[in-house]
């Protein structure tokens, strides 16, 4: 997925001034005996376009959930441009949410599914026309205003669905999986719609996703959960390129895992020494871990190379001995499997800047892994 | 996305396809030949059995009330005329309209269909408002809970309607249950005369069809998708607006097949009036029974029965197309 170019100047949450529009306060979720979410504490800034993303059982969801007024917290509260949700129904909340299944209301045309949270409100007639057709233009489907929601496309009620959420004007638009129930092509569309969607409307965004590649490319932040707490708050390239864990490096996008202990602790580098890499790991930024501490070196497959030529072994740094075991040839770039000697396997993805006939590298080749020192990421959780 | 590539040398050996038995592949086409020159014919004998069914049971005795309905009434056994009569080589074929006429003539007869219309049609709007609310208590119960009260719900048929209409009689009566009990309380000084009144009529038939309302509601009001609801609430409907808005226009086909399940066999009811109603609770069912058996004037009590089934074939026919149309609905989605 290309990434849609986000106008944004400013990020409001790195500016100390700037309050926050929704701010979760130590809340924690319980059913039974269950802790679905786990005193989650969060700020998101306005016009943001936040995303929780997790796999099932994460406790996304059910955030969101409280968000919307459909679950109370059991402790905790939640702050809406400075008012306090606890106790407000959803029907008095300034939020709109859109649901996963849609739900569009079968026996109302798009015109009425668009119309009916305006008529709740008591908006005069006109007003409400002129509010229906211009939500319906944005989302392309003034034509389809009289159609019944199965008489659409997938995409189409998807768009419906956005339109009937949006058309309150909400200080805040929930989305719950949005994209799950499209197919690939017009997942990707759809993404560069809303974005620029909620670029226009300027309306604050929380998105529940448990597909990575969708947050990375739609969110300004992303809020990595796992088993009801937070792990990771960020950028996508802040997650992506420095994750704060073990389970956020492998959460997001792809990544190799050397566990080991800290041989040496200068101001400029740290040496990593690992049973499972026949080479020392040299990581050049600063991680201030002490010597003899375990921790993970995370290197993404895009930041290593293969070659058949270079030295490695004992002694060397970033550099590896392995075997090729499997190349999966994916048109612009390749992944190859490499078993090192000590059994570990690494994978390296390269671009595939040569014709294919050329490539150099095949099946069971004896090959040198390498990285630059930036590459590595230090984990200690 | 690693597809596993085996190693050229291993390539050869991978390459050469498993082919599958020739025998299979011809037993699947086979098969399937076999079903394409079954399957119409399986169909056409399935139809068979309920075509056959409606003949034998419906059209062949409708096809007797509807001749005796034309002919005259007469001492004899059977008591009435031949349509047909053989008399010096002439077939006469003697149809007797005198009898829808006769009908027409006493007005006990209009009075006492529209009567029937009446108490079957406010039955049924006894039935929903009481039915709805139960059907939805039932269908928004916890899942454990739904089939036993689905369960209480049904029970009463177990035990002989006849009996469950004796029983009301017990409850009814001036000093019966019913009244011991309010006297009990002191709401009342004097004991009320519910039993044989068009009030204990609609006491029987509320009750005795309630089920039939509850059954079809509960099924619609399962089936709601509840996100619905959610969405109604989260554009700011109150739960009682999200009720009429969502709720309520997605069940009405469950409210049409309920109330069609009351309405028709409480049009042509006769055992609840007869055993709980009184003089003024005159029903159509109780004035066919009784050209039947104690005028035994079975031409008329005909008549009777084939008007109240053409009464009755309008609704049927609304109830179809309602069902018909739902099922093309579905079949859409």
């Amino acid at each position: 997925m290309v990434q849609p170019i986000r106008k944004t100047t400013l990020d409001p949450w790195q500016d100390p001034k700037e309050e926050p529009y929704v701010r979760i306060e130590k809340v924690t979720k319980k059913f039974g005996d269950f802790v679905a979410v786990d005193d989650v504490s969060l700020n998101i800034y306005r016009k943001e376009f936040f995303s929780l993303l997790g796999g099932s059982g994460s406790g996304k969801t059910t955030l969101l959930r409280m968000l919307a007024g459909f679950e109370t917290p059991t402790e905790g509260r939640i702050f809406i441009d400075g008012v306090d949700m606890t106790g407000v129904p959803p029907y008095a909340r300034p939020v709109n949410m859109m649901f996963q299944s849609y739900a569009l209301f079968p026996h109302m045309s798009v015109e009425q599914n668009v119309a009916f949270g305006l008529k709740q409100d008591h908006v005069p007639k006109d007003e409400t026309r002129r509010r229906v057709a211009e939500v319906l233009d944005l989302v392309q489907l003034g034509p389809f205003a009289k159609r019944r929601p199965h008489q659409l496309s997938g995409g189409q009620r998807q768009r419906v669905a956005l339109a009937r959420s949006l058309v309150k004007r909400p200080k805040l638009l929930l989305l719950d999986e949005p994209l799950s129930a499209l197919d690939k092509r017009l997942r990707e569309r759809t993404a560069f719609e809303l974005v620029n969607i909620q670029e226009q409307v300027g309306v604050t965004f929380v998105m529940v996703t448990h597909d990575q590649e969708e947050a990375m490319t739609m969110s300004s932040r992303i809020a990595v959960m796992n088993t009801g707490w937070i792990a990771q708050v960020g950028t996508p390239a802040q997650v992506y390129e420095y994750p704060g864990s073990r389970f956020v490096a492998g959460f997001i996008g792809d990544v190799n895992l050397f566990e080991g202990i800290v041989v040496e602790e200068e101001p400029d580098h740290i040496l990593v020494r690992s049973d499972e890499v026949a080479c020392d790991l040299y990581i050049s930024h600063g991680a201030v871990v002490p010597r003899g501490a375990k921790v993970a070196v995370a290197i993404r497959p895009e930041k290593m190379s293969v070659s058949k030529e270079g030295a490695a072994g004992p002694g060397t740094r970033n550099a590896v001995v392995g075997t090729v075991r499997e190349i999966a040839y994916l048109g612009q770039f390749s992944t190859y499997l490499v078993a090192l000697d000590t059994g570990k396997t690494v994978r390296v993805t390269m671009p595939n800047t040569n014709r294919a006939a050329e490539m150099p590298i095949t099946w069971e080749d004896r090959v040198v892994v390498s990285w630059r020192p930036l590459a590595g990421v230090v984990l200690t959780q | 996305m690693i597809q596993a590539s085996p190693p050229p040398a291993a390539k050869p050996a991978a390459a050469t396809p498993v082919a599958a038995p020739p025998t299979l592949a011809a037993r699947g086409g086979f098969q399937r030949a076999l079903r394409h020159r079954l399957l119409p014919r399986g169909r056409s004998l399935v139809t068979v059995v309920p075509v056959f069914w409606l003949l034998l049971f419906f059209l062949v005795p409708f096809g007797i009330v509807l001749k005796i309905s034309l002919s005259e009434a007469a001492i004899a056994m059977p008591p009435y005329e031949p349509l047909f009569a053989w008399a010096e080589n002439v077939l006469t074929l003697r149809l007797n309209l005198g009898n829808y006429l006769f009908m027409l003539e006493d007005s006990l007869y209009a009075v006492a269909y529209l009567n029937s219309l009446k108490i079957a049609a406010l039955s049924t709007l006894m039935c929903l408002l009481l039915g709805y609310p139960m059907a939805y208590a039932i269908a928004r119960a916890a899942p454990e809970w739904r089939s036993p009260l689905l369960m209480l719900v049904i029970l009463p048929f177990w035990t002989s309607f006849l009996i469950r209409v004796y029983a009301w009689i017990g409850i009814l009566k001036q000093e019966g249950l019913l009244n011991q009990f309010l006297l009990w309380l002191g709401v009342i000084d004097a004991p009320l005369h519910i039993l044989y009144s068009e009030t204990a009529v609609y006491i029987g038939i509320v009750y005795s069809y309630l089920p039939f309302m509850i059954l079809p509601l509960y099924a619609t009001l399962e089936k709601l998708d509840l996100t619905l609801l959610e969405a109604a609430a989260d554009l700011g409907a109150r739960p009682w607006k999200a009720f009429v808005s969502v709720t309520l226009p997605l069940s009405l086909p469950g409210v049409i097949a309920g109330s069609l399940l009351v309405f028709i066999p409480a049009v042509g009811e006769f055992v609840i009036p007869s055993l709980l109603g009184g003089p003024d609770a005159l029903m159509i069912g109780t004035v066919l029974w009784n050209e039947f058996s104690a005028n035994r004037d079975w031409p008329v009590a005909s008549a009777v029965a084939i008007a109240l089934l053409l009464l009755l074939v309008v609704p049927i026919m609304i109830f179809q197309h309602q069902q018909g149309k739902q099922q093309a609905a579905e079949a859409r989605r």
